[in-house]
C-alpha cells in the first residue's frame, strides 16, 4: 500500500524536476517575480508622468446607456476607444479596447450575471479642455480631462477617484508578427484593408508614429526550461487609480497576507494567477490558487471598489502616502497581460453598499445545504470502506457530531475521477447508505485533469467530442498530475460544461447517491511539468489562448460540476461543491477553502485575513484546513484550530497523506472533550449561521466581516485582522497563540455593550479587552441589542437537528432593546426559492416586550421546531412574564433570573418558531 | 479478553433477568437501578442533589437539572443520558442526544417513539447473535487456555532443554579450548623446521636458476655472435653491428660509426672473448635476426596467470556469501581456498610452465615429509578452532533466545524463529514474531521490511497483548515504518489481517492460543444463562 504510492512518487520525482524541487517548502524560483514577467517588468518599468494619451473630444459620443470617445497615443498613434457606462446603483464602468485590433481581443464572459444595467448620463458642461458629466444627484460628477487624458469622479469638491492620474495608461496593441508580415499582407487580403484603413486614421492625424522597437520578451519568453511562444506577440494592459484621502485598501485575494494591503513599492506587486503552489509562504504577495481582482477602499467617510474584470495573469501595485496638500493617498495600478481594460468603479459610500454593488455585477453566495454549515471531517485518504464506517462510528463512540466524511484521490480506480478503487471502495453504495442511515452525508473528490487511458470512459469520451484543451500545434494538450499523463477538458466551452454536467447523473457516476457531492482541487489547472505548475500560455481553448482564461479556468470547473449536481436531482437539490480555484462569481457554485496550509501557528492565524478578504470580494463560504495540511499539529495547535475553525464558515478537518492520523479523539481524553466542545458550539450556532446565508444571497453582505464593516467610522478597527463578526451580532478573538495565557480583543462601538457568550458577562463598547484564556477558552462575543437563535440539542449530525426546538439569546443593548431574525427551510432544496417555502421571522425586544412578527408573509412553511427557552443578557427581574399568542391566547410563563449575571431566563415558552407571539415582562 | 468477555455475559445475564422484570413502572429512559428515585407524585431532587422540581417536570421536555437528571426519557438535557432495556439483548445507555433523532439506536427501538423513524425489535435475534458468538467466543477461550497450558508446558521444558543444552556446551566448549591451545602448540612446532627446510629448498633452487640463466645467455651470446659475423672472419665490425638500428643508443634512428664504435668499446672490430662485455651491453635491446619482437619478460605470464587463477575461481563463492552472509559464517570453501594458494604454482601446473623457465623441483623427501607434518598439525588446528567457534555460536543463540521476553510463563516462546503469513489482494505480509515483519508484493517486486521486533506495546494491564516491531524501511518523505501487532485469543495461530491506517504505520491482527485468559467461571456463567 504505502510501497505502491511510495514507488508512484519516486517515479514522478524522477520525471518531474519541478515535483522534486519542491518537496520541502515553496521553491519560489518555481514562480515568477515581476521581473521574470516580461509584460510586468515593461509594463513597471513605465514610470508616472505625463500621460502619452489624449481624448479626442471631437470624437465624443453620447447615447443614452454610455459614452464613447476615442483615445490618441501621442507616440505610436495608435488609437483606442473609451467606453463610459454609468451603472445602476453608483457604479461607474470604464472600458478600454483597441478601436481597430488587428484581431479581438478578450472580453471575460460568464462572470457578470447580466449586462449590467445603465443610467442616464448627462453632459453638464464642455470645452475644448474638459467634458463634465453628471452622475446623479447634485454634486456627483464625472470630469474627462482631454490632454493629457484623465477621469477624476467628484463628489461636490471632493475627488473620489482619478484614472490615469499618474498617467500609467498603457495598451500594448496587437500587432502582426515582422517574420511573418508581407506574408500575412499578401496572403490576406481583407486584413490588409484593415492595415490600411487604420495607417490612413494615423495619417489622418497629420503626424509621424514613432516605429516601435521590440523589446525582449514580446515574442517569446522562457522561464525555467518553458517556452512561451506567444504567438500575438505583446498585448498587456495597464491602468492606474489615485485614491485621495485613503490610507487602507483591502481585497485582490488569493494571497496569504494580512487584511490590510500592503505598500508594494519596492518589492514585487500582488499577483492574480491562479497557481498550485506547494507549502506557500505567509506574507507574501505571491500568487495563490484562485484570484479575484477586486479591491476595496476604505476611509472613515467612504467605502469604494474596484472590479478589474480580467482574467489574464495580473499584477497590483499599491503604494501609499501623501498626495497633494498632505491628504494621505492611495495609488493601486494594475497590470494584465491580455484583454481589455474593463473597471467598474464601485462608489458605495457605505461598505454594504459596496457588497450591494459588487453582488449585483457577479451575483451573491450560494445557499449552500445547512448541513454543508457543520462539521466536514477529510483526510487524504480513507483508506477503504472499513476505515470511513471506523471513522464514522468513532465520532458516535466519542459523541462528537459530524455531518460530512470527504474521499480524497486515493478512492479512485487510478485517480481516474468518477470511479472506485474496487478493492477498496468495493460497494460505495452500501457505504453511502451507512451514512445515509445515520443522516450523514460524503464528498469524493473529481479533479479536472484525466487521465490519459483509452479504456477509460471519461478520457474517451471528451476525446472524442474534442472536448480538450488543445496545445499550440493544435493536438490534445497534455501534462503530468496524478494520474501521470492527462487531458485538461476545456471547461470554458459550454458543451463541454453541459457533458461534464450530465456525468454526475445518479447513472453516470456509479455508486453516486443523493447524499454524495463534489470536491474541485487542482483546477488552477495544476500542471505538474507545466511552467510555474500550471498551463502553458499559449495552449488553446477554440479560439483563445489559456493566456487569456486562465483565471477562469477553476471558475468554470465549479460551476459545470454545481450545475450537475443540481440536474441529477431534477433542479430540486442545493448542490455543495468545494474548490481550490476561483474567480470573480466563484460565490454562486459553492465553497472554497485556502489550500494546501501546514500545521504551524502561523498558518492558523492566516486563516482568519484569508477567509476575511475572501468575503469582502464575495465568496463568503471559506475555510482552512483545521489542523493544517502538511505536517502534524501538536494537540494545542490542533485544539485551538478546532475552535477558531467552529467560527469560521467552511470547517473542515484535512490532513496530509504522510501525517499520522488525527481523528478528534486520538489525543487523550482531555483534547477529545476539548475539540467536542468547540464542534457542539458550532453545532449550536447552525440556525445563526444558516441566517447568515441566508443574508449573504439575498445581499451579499460577507458572513464573516472585518469589524470595520460594521464600525466604518472606528479608525481602530481598520486593520485589526486577529478577530472577526460572523454577521453583525458576534465577535470572534479566536486564541491563536502557542501556550497562551490571554488575549486582547477589541471590543467596538462607542456607547454599545458586548455579552460573554459563555459567562454572559457583559463589557462596554470601544476598548481593548484582556481576556484571560485557558485550554477551553474560545472568546466569543455577542452584541448588545441582538437577538441570536440558538439549537442547544446538539446530535450527531445538523439533519438530526431539523426540529429541535430553539433558544434565544436576547442580548440587550444600553437602551434595553434588542432585535434579530430567524430563517427556516427545508434546508436542503430551492423550494424556498421556487415555492416559497420558509419562514423568516423579526423577533424584537422592546419596551420590555419580546415579539416575533413575519418578514414574509408570503411565504410558508411547516416546521415543527418550538422555543423551549428564551434567555435576557443584562436583563432585570420582572414580577411577571406572560405570552400573548395569535389567537389570542394568554399565559404565564415561568421564568428565572440571575442576579450575578443579570441573565433572566424564560422556562419553556413552548410557541411554534413559525407564528407570531409576544412575551411581555412585568 | 477474558475479562471483558466475562462483564459482557454478566450484562447480559443481567439484561434477561430486567427483560423478565420490565413491567415494573418507571419514567421512560430510567434504568431500574435509579427507579427509586423517580417517586411518582413526589418532588424530584436531581440527582447531582442540586435542585428540586416537582415530579410533573421529569421527562417534560425541558432541562432544569444540570446534571441532565430530570429528562431521561428527552432529548432536553445537552449531558443526559437514556436507559434502553432491550428485553432479550443487552441494556444500554445512551446519549440523550440520541433520542428521537431518526435513528434506531436501541435494539428495542424505544429512543425512537416520537421521530417517524420505523424500527424494527431486533433485540431477540441481537441476543441469539451475541449469545451464539459468545458460546463461540467461550469455547475458543477455553479450548486455547489449554493450549495455553501446553505451550507454557512446552516451553518450560524448551526452556529446560535449552539451559541444558547450554552447560553442556559451556563444557565442551571448555574442552574445545584447552584442545585449541594444545593444537596451536604442536602446530608452531611442527612449522618451524617446515619453514626452514622450504627455505633451504627455495634457496638452492635459486642458486641453480641463476646457473641455468648464465648458461642460457652464454647460448645467446654465441648464437648473436655467429649472427654478426657476416664475414665469418671471427670478428663483429662496425658495419656488421650497424644494421641494428634498435641498439641505437640516442635513439635517433640513425646508428653512427662512432655510436657503434662506442657500443664495441672503442675498437673496430671484436673477437667472442672481447664480445663478452660488448654482449652485456646490448643484449637487452639486441634483436635477433630471426624474430622481430624482443623476447617477453620471463615474469609477466606467470603473474597472469595467477590472477586467472584466482578471478576464475573466486566469484561464485562472493556471490554465494554475499545472499546469506547472515547464516554463513563459517565458510569452509574460502579457507580451503587459501590452502591451495600456498602450495607452489609448480606442482599443479608444470605443462603451462614456458619453455624457457624452469620449474622448481619437487621438495625433497625430508622437507616434503616436514612439510606434510606441518600441514596435519594445521589441519587438526584449524577444525578444532572450528568447533569452537560453532559453539561459541550455538551459545550466543541459546543464550539469546533465554534472555527474550516470552510471557509471564514463556507461553509466547513457541512463536520464536517462526513465521506466518497473509496474503492479501497485493501483498504477501509475512510476521516472525521477535524478529520481524515485511511485505512482499505478490506479482513481483522486493520485500519491504516493515518493522524488527521493537518490544511488547501493550497498555500497563495487558503488556503482553501488543508487539511493536519498528525502524523497517525508511519510507519517502515519511518514518520508517513500524508494525503495531495486535494479539487475540485463539485456538491457531494466526495473522487475521492487515491494514496501514496511517502511511507506513502497519496494524496487523494475529491470533494466538498464547493470550487466552483463564476462563475463570465462565462455564457457571454460561450455565446460569442457559437455564434462565
Amino acid at each position: 500500500m504505502a510501497n505502491f504510492i511510495e514507488r508512484m512518487c519516486l517515479y514522478l520525482v524522477l520525471v518531474l524536476s519541478v515535483f522534486l524541487s519542491i518537496i520541502q517548502a515553496v521553491d519560489r524560483s518555481n514562480f515568477k517575480t515581476c521581473d521574470q514577467s516580461a509584460f510586468c517588468s515593461r509594463q513597471r518599468a513605465m514610470k508616472p508622468g505625463q500621460s502619452s494619451y489624449r481624448a479626442l473630444l471631437e470624437t465624443l459620443e453620447l447615447s443614452d446607456s454610455h459614452l464613447t470617445v476615442q483615445l490618441l497615443n501621442n507616440n505610436n498613434k495608435v488609437l483606442l476607444l473609451l467606453e463610459l457606462y454609468r451603472l445602476q446603483g453608483n457604479m461607474t464602468r470604464v472600458k478600454i479596447n483597441e478601436l481597430k485590433p488587428v484581431k479581438p481581443r478578450y472580453e471575460v464572459p460568464d462572470v457578470l450575471i447580466t449586462d449590467p444595467p445603465t443610467e442616464l448620463m448627462s453632459v453638464v458642461a464642455q470645452d475644448e479642455h474638459r467634458v463634465v458629466l453628471s452622475l446623479g444627484g447634485e454634486d456627483w460628477r464625472l470630469i474627462l480631462s482631454a490632454q493629457p487624458f484623465r477621469l477624476d469622479i467628484m463628489e461636490g469638491p471632493q475627488v473620489l477617484l482619478s484614472l490615469n492620474s499618474r498617467g500609467l495608461l498603457a495598451f500594448e496593441q496587437l500587432r502582426i508578427r515582422k517574420d511573418t508580415k508581407s506574408q500575412t499582407d499578401t496572403k490576406e487580403a481583407g486584413e490588409k484593408e484593415d492595415t490600411e484603413k487604420h495607417d490612413k486614421e494615423k495619417v489622418s492625424e497629420g503626424e509621424e508614429a514613432e516605429e516601435e522597437v521590440d523589446q525582449p520578451g514580446m515574442w517569446e519568453e522562457t522561464f525555467k526550461t518553458h517556452a512561451d511562444t506567444k504567438p500575438n506577440g505583446p498585448s498587456s494592459i495597464s491602468l492606474d487609480f489615485s485614491l485621495p484621502g485613503v490610507e487602507h485598501v483591502y481585497g485582490i485575494p488569493e494571497h496569504a497576507d494580512g487584511l490590510r494591503l500592503k505598500n508594494t513599492d519596492g518589492g514585487d506587486p500582488y499577483r492574480l494567477y491562479n497557481l498550485d503552489v506547494f507549502q506557500y509562504e505567509l506574507f507574501n504577495p505571491m500568487a495563490l490558487y484562485g484570484a479575484v481582482p477586486v479591491l476595496l477602499s476604505h476611509n472613515t467617510h467612504r467605502t469604494m471598489g474596484l472590479f478589474w474584470l480580467n482574467a489574464a495573469e495580473t499584477w497590483v501595485d499599491v503604494s501609499s502616502g501623501q498626495g497633494s496638500s498632505e491628504v494621505p493617498q492611495t495609488d493601486v495600478r494594475w497590470i494584465s497581460e491580455s484583454g481589455i481594460i474593463d473597471v467598474f468603479i464601485m462608489l458605495g459610500p457605505r461598505p454594504n453598499d459596496v457588497f450591494t454593488q459588487y453582488a449585483s455585477l457577479t451575483g451573491t453566495q450560494a445557499f449552500p445545504p445547512l448541513s454543508s454549515l457543520a462539521y466536514h471531517q477529510c483526510r487524504w485518504n480513507y483508506n477503504d470502506q472499513e476505515d470511513v464506517s471506523a471513522v464514522d462510528q468513532g465520532f458516535d463512540e466519542h459523541d462528537i457530531p459530524y455531518d460530512f466524511i470527504w474521499l480524497d484521490i486515493e478512492h479512485t480506480d487510478g485517480k481516474r475521477y468518477f470511479t472506485w478503487d474496487n478493492n477498496k471502495f468495493p460497494q460505495p453504495k452500501d457505504m453511502l447508505q451507512g451514512l445515509l442511515d445515520k443522516r450523514r452525508k460524503m464528498v469524493t473528490i473529481v479533479d479536472p485533469h484525466i487521465k490519459v487511458d483509452s479504456s477509460y470512459k471519461i478520457h474517451t469520451e471528451i476525446r472524442s467530442r474534442g472536448y480538450y484543451i488543445k496545445n499550440k500545434d493544435g493536438g490534445d494538450y497534455e501534462g503530468w498530475c496524478w494520474p501521470g499523463n492527462a487531458g485538461y477538458p476545456d471547461f470554458t466551452n459550454p458543451e463541454m460544461r453541459k457533458w461534464w454536467a450530465s456525468m454526475f447523473a445518479y447513472g453516470q457516476y456509479e455508486g453516486s447517491m443523493e447524499n454524495l457531492y463534489t470536491w474541485n482541487d487542482m483546477n488552477e489547472p495544476s500542471v505538474f511539468n507545466g511552467p510555474e505548475v500550471t498551463m502553458h500560455k499559449d495552449a488553446l481553448h477554440g479560439p483563445w489562448e489559456h493566456r487569456d482564461v486562465h483565471n477562469l479556468y477553476g471558475f468554470y470547473v465549479q460551476m459545470a460540476t454545481a450545475e450537475g449536481q443540481i440536474q441529477r436531482s431534477g433542479g430540486l437539490e442545493r448542490p455543495f461543491v468545494l474548490t481550490r480555484a476561483f474567480f470573480a462569481g466563484s460565490q454562486r457554485y459553492g465553497a472554497v477553502w485556502t489550500g494546501d496550509n501546514a500545521a504551524e501557528w502561523g498558518h492558523l492565524k492566516m486563516s482568519i485575513p484569508m477567509c476575511l478578504s475572501l468575503g469582502l470580494v464575495g465568496i463568503s463560504f471559506c475555510g482552512a484546513d483545521v489542523g493544517g495540511f502538511f505536517k502534524t499539529p501538536s494537540a494545542e495547535l490542533l485544539v485551538r484550530w478546532y475552535q477558531a475553525g467552529a467560527y469560521q464558515p467552511f470547517f473542515r478537518a484535512h490532513a496530509h497523506l504522510d501525517t499520522p492520523r488525527r481523528e478528534p479523539w486520538l489525543f487523550g481524553p482531555d483534547n477529545t472533550a476539548l475539540i467536542r466542545e468547540a464542534v457542539r458550539q458550532r453545532y449550536t450556532l447552525l440556525p445563526y449561521w444558516y441566517l447568515q446565508f441566508y443574508h449573504a444571497q439575498r445581499t451579499g453582505q460577507p458572513v464573516m466581516r472585518p469589524l470595520w464593516v460594521e464600525y466604518p467610522e472606528d479608525i481602530a478597527t481598520f486593520s485589526i485582522d486577529d478577530e472577526f463578526l460572523i454577521g453583525r451580532d458576534l465577535l470572534v478573538h479566536p486564541v491563536t497563540d502557542e501556550r497562551s495565557s490571554g488575549v486582547t480583543a477589541y471590543l467596538p462601538g462607542n456607547g454599545e455593550v458586548w455579552y460573554d457568550v459563555h459567562t454572559f458577562q457583559r463589557h462596554d463598547g470601544a476598548q481593548n479587552l484582556s481576556i484571560p484564556v485557558t485550554m477551553s477558552s474560545i472568546p466569543v462575543f455577542q452584541r448588545g441589542g441582538s437577538i441570536i437563535c440558538r439549537k442547544n440539542r446538539v446530535r450527531r449530525s445538523s439533519s438530526c437537528m431539523e426540529n429541535d426546538p430553539y433558544t434565544l439569546y436576547v442580548a440587550l443593548d444600553s437602551q434595553g432593546n434588542a432585535e434579530g431574525e430567524l430563517y427556516i427551510d427545508d434546508g436542503h432544496t430551492f423550494k424556498h426559492e421556487t415555492d416559497k417555502q420558509f419562514i423568516h421571522r423579526r423577533l424584537s425586544f422592546t419596551a420590555n416586550s419580546l415579539s416575533s412578527s413575519d418578514l414574509s408573509p408570503d411565504s410558508q412553511f411547516p416546521s415543527a421546531s418550538w422555543v423551549e427557552q428564551v434567555n435576557i443578557l443584562g436583563a432585570q427581574k420582572p414580577d411577571a412574564v406572560t405570552l400573548t399568542t395569535t389567537d389570542g391566547g394568554e399565559s404565564s410563563v415561568e421564568f428565572a433570573f440571575d442576579p450575578d449575571t443579570a441573565v433572566l431566563t424564560l422556562r419553556k415558552p413552548g410557541m411554534n418558531a413559525g407564528v407570531n407571539w409576544t412575551l411581555h415582562l412585568r | 479478553m477474558s475479562c471483558a468477555l466475562l462483564l459482557l455475559l454478566m450484562s447480559w445475564a443481567l439484561a434477561m433477568r430486567t427483560g423478565a422484570a420490565v413491567e415494573i413502572q418507571r419514567p421512560r429512559g430510567v434504568p431500574l437501578s435509579k427507579r427509586q428515585f423517580y417517586e411518582e407524585n413526589k418532588p424530584f431532587t436531581c440527582l447531582d442533589g442540586f435542585s428540586t422540581i416537582s415530579f410533573d417536570r421529569v421527562n417534560d421536555d425541558y432541562c432544569d437539572c444540570r446534571d441532565g437528571s430530570d429528562e431521561p426519557g428527552t432529548a432536553a438535557c445537552p449531558n443526559g443520558s437514556f436507559h434502553c432495556t432491550n428485553a432479550g439483548f443487552r441494556p444500554a445507555f445512551i446519549p440523550s442526544s440520541r433520542i428521537n433523532d431518526g435513528i434506531c439506536d436501541c435494539c428495542d427501538t424505544t429512543d425512537e417513539y416520537n421521530s417517524g423513524a420505523t424500527c424494527q425489535n431486533t433485540c431477540r435475534e441481537m441476543g441469539r447473535k451475541e449469545r451464539e458468538s459468545l458460546q463461540i467466543m467461550a469455547e475458543i477461550t477455553k479450548e486455547g487456555f489449554m493450549l495455553k497450558q501446553q505451550l507454557i508446558h512446552e516451553a518450560k521444558r524448551g526452556q529446560e532443554d535449552k539451559q541444558g543444552k547450554l552447560t553442556e556446551l559451556q563444557g565442551s566448549k571448555k574442552d574445545l579450548e584447552e584442545k585449541v591451545e594444545a593444537l596451536r602448540t604442536v602446530k608452531e612446532t611442527a612449522e618451524d623446521p617446515e619453514k626452514e627446510a622450504k627455505e633451504r629448498h627455495l634457496k638452492a633452487w635459486g642458486e641453480q636458476k641463476e646457473l641455468i640463466r648464465m648458461e642460457k645467455d652464454k647460448t645467446r651470446m654465441a648464437e648473436a655472435f655467429l649472427e654478426l659475423d657476416d664475414d665469418a672472419d671471427g670478428y663483429v665490425s662496425v658495419a656488421e653491428l650497424q644494421s641494428h638500428l634498435e641498439l641505437d643508443p640516442d635513439s635517433d634512428g640513425s646508428l653512427t660509426e662512432t655510436e657503434t664504435q662506442g657500443l664495441l668499446g672503442g675498437a673496430d672490430k671484436v673477437d667472442t672473448s672481447t664480445f663478452e662485455t660488448v654482449w652485456s651491453g646490448i643484449k637487452d635491446k639486441y634483436l635477433s635476426e630471426g624474430q622481430s619482437d624482443p623476447p617477453a619478460p620471463v615474469e609477466t605470464p606467470q603473474e597472469e596467470e595467477t590472477r586467472d587463477f584466482v578471478s576464475d575461481h573466486y566469484p561464485e563463492d562472493y556471490a554465494g556469501e554475499e545472499e546469506d552472509v547472515e547464516e554463513d559464517e563459517e565458510d569452509d570453501d574460502h579457507e580451503e581456498e587459501e590452502e591451495e594458494e600456498k602450495v607452489p604454482p609448480t606442482v599443479q601446473t608444470p605443462e603451462k610452465r614456458a619453455d624457457d623457465e624452469v620449474s622448481m623441483p619437487p621438495y625433497d623427501t625430508e622437507t616434503q615429509s616436514l612439510i606434510d607434518a606441518a600441514q596435519k598439525a594445521r589441519d587438526d588446528f584449524d577444525e578444532v578452532e572450528r568447533a569452537l567457534r560453532e559453539v561459541d555460536d550455538q551459545m550466543k543463540n541459546l543464550e539469546k533466545e533465554i534472555g527474550f521476553d516470552f510471557g509471564p510463563s514463556a507461553e509466547f516462546a513457541y512463536l520464536y524463529s517462526q513465521c506466518y503469513e497473509l496474503s492479501t489482494s497485493e501483498y504477501i505480509y509475512r510476521l516472525c514474531p521477535f524478529n520481524r515483519v515485511s511485505q512482499k508484493p505478490k506479482f513481483g517486486g522486493s520485500e519491504t521490511n516493515l518493522g524488527l521486533w521493537g518490544q511488547w506495546a501493550g497498555p500497563e494491564d495487558s503488556l503482553y497483548s501488543v508487539m511493536k516491531y519498528d525502524h523497517g524501511q525508511g519510507c519517502w518523505q515519511g518514518p520508517n515504518r513500524s508494525t503495531t501487532v495486535k494479539l487475540t485469543c485463539g485456538k491457531e495461530t494466526v495473522v487475521t489481517s492487515t491494514s496501514e491506517p496511517s502511511r507506513c504505520e502497519y496494524l496487523m491482527e494475529f491470533t494466538t492460543p498464547a493470550v487466552c485468559q483463564e476462563p475463570a467461571s465462565l462455564d457457571e456463567v454460561l450455565q446460569g444463562h442457559t437455564e434462565l
